[in-house]
């Protein structure tokens, strides 16, 4: 490597720009900091020799040079933050409504955004932010990240660290904040050193000149929230590893006892029960917002739970005991913590048909008194029921979540939340079959006006089945089978989560803001004292808050014969 | 409870006109010789005073309005966006506490006047919580995101005056067209205030029929319908028929309802636009910068750099750090690209990449005014555009 000695007897780096000590402009090296052709120093790092600007050979140099130059960082957050709101445009897969055409993403983005949609969708917008280019991006940055600090940090430390209290004159005079004064009295410049260590600037003396200065701290500022910005970004990378993070979804009955999937089935819970309340529309804070709400606005989700460890049992083959860890009321907001395991109220489904009785009438009876009855268990529908050997039902289609959209008619799902049935009836002795429609119960309700996601259906659910359709799609039917009582669940959703990236998260994102406020709400403020002849010279430097840095100037200089600095600009 | 309400809307009615005779006294200052120099005149203590009383009027309302509804007043639009107006107002006094720049506040205080009235489009009942906004998180993040916002705004209204007071309006080229595109935003915002509080006074109501995802649903409009619901049917009689038909490519809940309001707005703000340059007979830009003529613009240079050197941390702090939080506490995930939280995201990496910019020679001046109203921009589209059209967690209406 190529010293460089300043002619103040201190030897540089390389690449040097301004002397470590002294500040004099190294001859030869003002093109890279643009210098040359500039009335005023750039001070940015001091002037100090980076690897970036000082090599540029190899390979290994150039990519160096590329990731840690500013420009290229900024670009990558700009792409970045475009590529964000590409993202936002049209929702997320994940985030595609439960009411929606179709959750398939094929299906979705076309039917509903039209050939947009359909760009976008085979573009991968759809999971962009998991996307391999999107995750580039950010590891772009990342390495911008680390390769920057690196390249600025060990310089400006060594330079800042280095720094002398005399400083050449070409130094001085080329600060933004300049002035001369031609007589200055030693007294004066005691006045000027007393006020300044008031304003706690600390003070270095050298035959004279002076430097005092403060804030220092704030420089390393960035370097510091960087290193915090790279451990969350480790965090995340962590985060996509299943040992890291953990995340499943389990529905459970009322009283129902089930494994807790994802703790290998170490856990059990049981559902005591759900708890959905509602805000009273009486309720005299809020009747004027309810009114104008017209719905149901739910005041709380509960769900009530006992967890329970399985004990290995001693014997081989012997059923595992179940010990009782804990009992939990689990809330929004108050998710149920055991064993590191967390448990979280994520959704809730109150009227779930899980047996649904129909009855058989003659059609046009006046006394109307039921021929036969069956019971569909909706959780194991069967295809044929025979009903005391005079009627035999066969299911001919069975939608669990009815709906109708644009004529078509479709099982949203696969649970039982509206079911509806096309029957095929067979009459006694017969062997041809009278079609008949019956089902859509939440429809009817939701005709009657009832938010059936807010309220219970249990108790009136026989009533409301009463005025679900039965139709008749050909008119020649002699009977109809109608809806006689609807056995409801109630179902909670909790999901499980275990995340060990917590703490990196956390330690990353308070060494980030412990970094951000040190660099923004503290500056590094210098101010020279350069004696010559009778006078001296003054400057000064900050990186931030040019007018503060001028107060404190104005303070220690008050009453003084010393000249107040003039901000010096460029010609151009 | 009837009484704390009312107390609580006189309080904010208050604070509004007490920001109007503020502003004008602010105005007042620019008479006066040395409009930034340390000593300030009557007309300056006068309007800073006024301003501060007005922020404790608003404060009260703030005060009361949370006894009365028993949760902090932040929780719907109105809430929300009239505390952002008074996040402003506190930033305004900060910075004004630094620098003692009386013409900061002939521009910040109308800033925050139009927020306050902006807000009051929205119902304005106490609303309650649902679930998932339980939690004293609400409190934390949202106040800290609105007062990084409020701080962020300064930057804004320094770079706003950079521009007014910088670009030449002799000559027309990009930037005063620009510059006059920025003004001409604040006229449409000003016209929907007015278009919205003039029908609201009478309470207008117009009730379309439509299908929305296979159910009839209904929607009220408040303003007469230029654009109705795509394939609607008017129910309400003796109002206006509708025009046109919004485009059936607009998704969403009330979506014709939301384009017609911008419709309203458009028509509006450039009837009162047009006025405006009718009676100036120059550009606004024009008829306002020799107001600025005084001032420095390093000084508002300045303004605009260290506000967002302040705004910034807390920024991050409120609207990232403490929504992971939340979120974590809620739903077990402290982070799930939803729409507000990616576009809180894109405002950090922006003011981020203007924290470099700053770093580099040539970027102070003029084109970090300019970034300052595109970061405005760009928190404003996430409190309007992503709260009303792109649905998700923080959809309030």
């Amino acid at each position: 490597m190529k010293h460089i000695k300043c002619e103040c007897g201190h030897v540089n780096p390389e690449g040097t720009v301004l002397c470590e000590a002294c500040g004099k402009p190294i001859e030869g090296n003002q093109h890279i900091d643009g210098n040359d052709k500039k009335k005023l120093l750039n001070m940015r790092y001091e002037g100090s020799a980076r690897r970036s600007t000082t090599f540029n050979k190899s390979i290994v140099d150039k990519v160096w040079s590329f990731f840690s130059s500013v420009k290229v960082g900024v670009w990558l957050i700009v792409i970045a933050l475009i590529a964000s709101g590409i993202g936002t445009i049209l929702p997320l897969e994940q985030y595609i409504p439960a009411n929606a055409i179709s959750r398939d993403p094929a299906i979705f983005y076309p039917e509903t955004y039209g050939l947009f949609g359909k760009v976008y969708y085979q573009l991968g917008f759809h999971n962009l932010y998991s996307s391999w280019w999107y995750l580039i991006i950010l590891a772009s940055i990342g390495v911008s990240l680390v390769i920057c600090s690196i390249d600025r940090f060990v310089p400006l430390y060594r330079a800042l660290k280095r720094q002398k209290a005399k400083r050449h004159e070409s130094f001085i005079n080329r600060q933004r904040f300049y002035s001369q004064t031609e007589v200055v009295s030693q007294e004066e410049i005691n006045t000027v050193k007393k006020r300044l260590q008031k304003q706690r600037y600390r003070i270095k003396e050298e035959n004279g000149h002076i430097v005092a200065e403060k804030g220092r701290f704030s420089r390393w500022g960035p370097y510091v929230n960087h290193i915090g910005l790279i451990i969350i970004l480790i965090a995340a990378l962590l985060r996509t590893t299943s040992f890291f993070y953990l995340s499943e979804y389990v529905w459970v009955r009322d009283g129902e006892l089930t494994v807790i999937p994802g703790t290998d089935s170490e856990y059990y819970i049981e559902n005591k029960k759900f708890i959905l309340d509602t805000y009273d529309i009486n309720d005299k804070r809020f009747k004027d917002a309810l009114a104008k709400e017209g719905r149901i606005i739910p005041s709380n989700f509960q769900t009530n739970v006992t967890i329970f460890k399985a004990e290995e049992p001693e014997v081989i083959g012997v059923e595992e005991d179940l010990v009782k860890i804990n009992d939990f009321e689990i809330r929004m907001n108050e998710p149920a913590k055991f064993g590191g395991y967390i448990l979280y109220q994520q959704g809730y489904q109150i009227n779930e048909f899980s047996k649904m009785t129909f009855k058989i009438y003659q059609l046009n009876d006046p006394e109307a008194e039921a021929l036969g009855e069956f019971t569909v268990d909706l959780f194991d529908p069967k295809t044929e029921y025979e009903i005391d050997s005079e009627f035999r039902v066969e299911v001919v289609e069975y939608y669990p979540d009815y709906t109708l959209t644009e004529d078509q008619v479709r099982s949203k799902t696969k649970d039982s939340n509206n079911p509806a049935f096309v029957f095929n009836l067979y009459p006694p002795g017969s062997e041809d079959a009278e079609i008949s429609f019956v089902g859509d119960v939440i429809g009817s309700a939701e005709d009657l006006g009832i938010d059936t996601s807010a309220v219970d259906l249990q108790p009136m659910g026989n009533v409301i089945g009463s005025f679900a359709p039965s139709i008749d799609p050909t008119g020649e039917n002699q009977y109809r089978i109608l809806i006689d009582s609807i056995e409801f669940d109630r179902k909670s959703g909790l999901s499980i989560k275990r995340d060990y990236t917590i703490p990196f998260f956390v330690l990353g994102t308070l060494i980030f803001m412990i970094g951000v406020i040190q660099g923004m709400y503290w500056q590094h403020r210098r101010i020279w004292i350069h004696p010559k002849k009778e006078g001296i010279l003054l400057a000064a430097h900050t990186n931030k808050n040019w007018f503060g840095l001028k107060k404190d100037i104005e303070k220690v200089i008050d009453g003084t014969s010393i000249q107040m600095v003039e901000e010096q600009k460029e010609d151009d | 409870m009837e009484g704390l309400l009312n107390a609580s809307s006189t309080m904010l009615f208050t604070a509004f006109i007490l920001y109007l005779v503020a502003t004008l006294f602010f105005g007042a200052t620019i008479k006066e010789k040395n409009s930034e120099q340390k000593k300030s005149g009557f007309a300056g203590k006068l309007a800073i005073t006024l301003t501060i009383l007005g922020l404790v009027a608003q404060l009260i309302y703030f005060i009361t309005r949370w006894m009365a509804s028993g949760h902090a007043p932040v929780s719907n639009m109105f809430e929300f966006v009239t505390f952002l107006g008074m996040c402003l107002v506190l930033a305004f006094i900060i910075i004004y506490l630094i620098y003692k720049l009386n013409i900061l506040g002939l521009f910040a205080l109308p800033i925050a006047m139009i927020f306050i009235a902006y807000a009051s489009v929205f119902p304005t009942e106490i609303a309650p919580l649902v679930p998932s906004l339980k939690s004293y998180w609400l409190y934390i993040h949202v106040t800290t995101v609105a007062l990084g916002s409020g701080i962020l705004f300064v930057s804004f209204v320094a770079g706003l005056m950079y521009l007014i007071r910088q670009v030449d309006q002799r000559k027309r080229d990009a930037r005063v067209v620009s510059l006059e595109v920025v003004l001409y935003f604040i006229f449409l915002l000003l016209g929907f205030i007015l278009i919205s509080s003039v029908f609201s006074a009478m309470n207008y109501s117009a009730i379309f029929e439509y299908d929305l995802n296979g159910k009839r649903v209904m929607t009220e409009y408040e303003l007469p319908a230029i654009a109705a619901p795509n394939e609607s049917t008017l129910v309400t009689e003796g109002v206006m028929k509708p025009w046109f038909e919004t485009p059936s490519w607009m998704q969403g809940s009330h979506a014709g309802r939301k384009f017609n309001s911008v419709i309203w707005s458009m028509v509006v703000g450039s009837a009162l636009y047009g006025l405006t340059r009718l009676l100036l007979r120059k550009r606004v830009g024009a008829a306002i910068s020799p107001l600025l003529k005084k001032v420095n613009p390093e000084l508002l240079d300045e303004i605009n750099y260290r506000a967002v050197a302040i705004g910034f941390p807390i920024f991050t702090l409120g609207g990232l750090i403490f929504a992971s939080i939340w979120a974590q506490e809620a739903w077990g995930r402290f982070w799930g690209w939803d729409p507000k939280e990616v576009w809180a995201l894109i405002t950090w990496f922006f003011y981020a990449a203007y924290l470099h910019l700053r770093l580099s020679r040539g970027w102070h001046g003029e084109k970090s005014a300019w970034l300052a109203i595109i970061g405005f921009g760009i928190i404003l589209f996430n409190l309007i555009v992503v709260n009303l059209v792109i649905a998700g967690l923080h959809s309030y209406a």
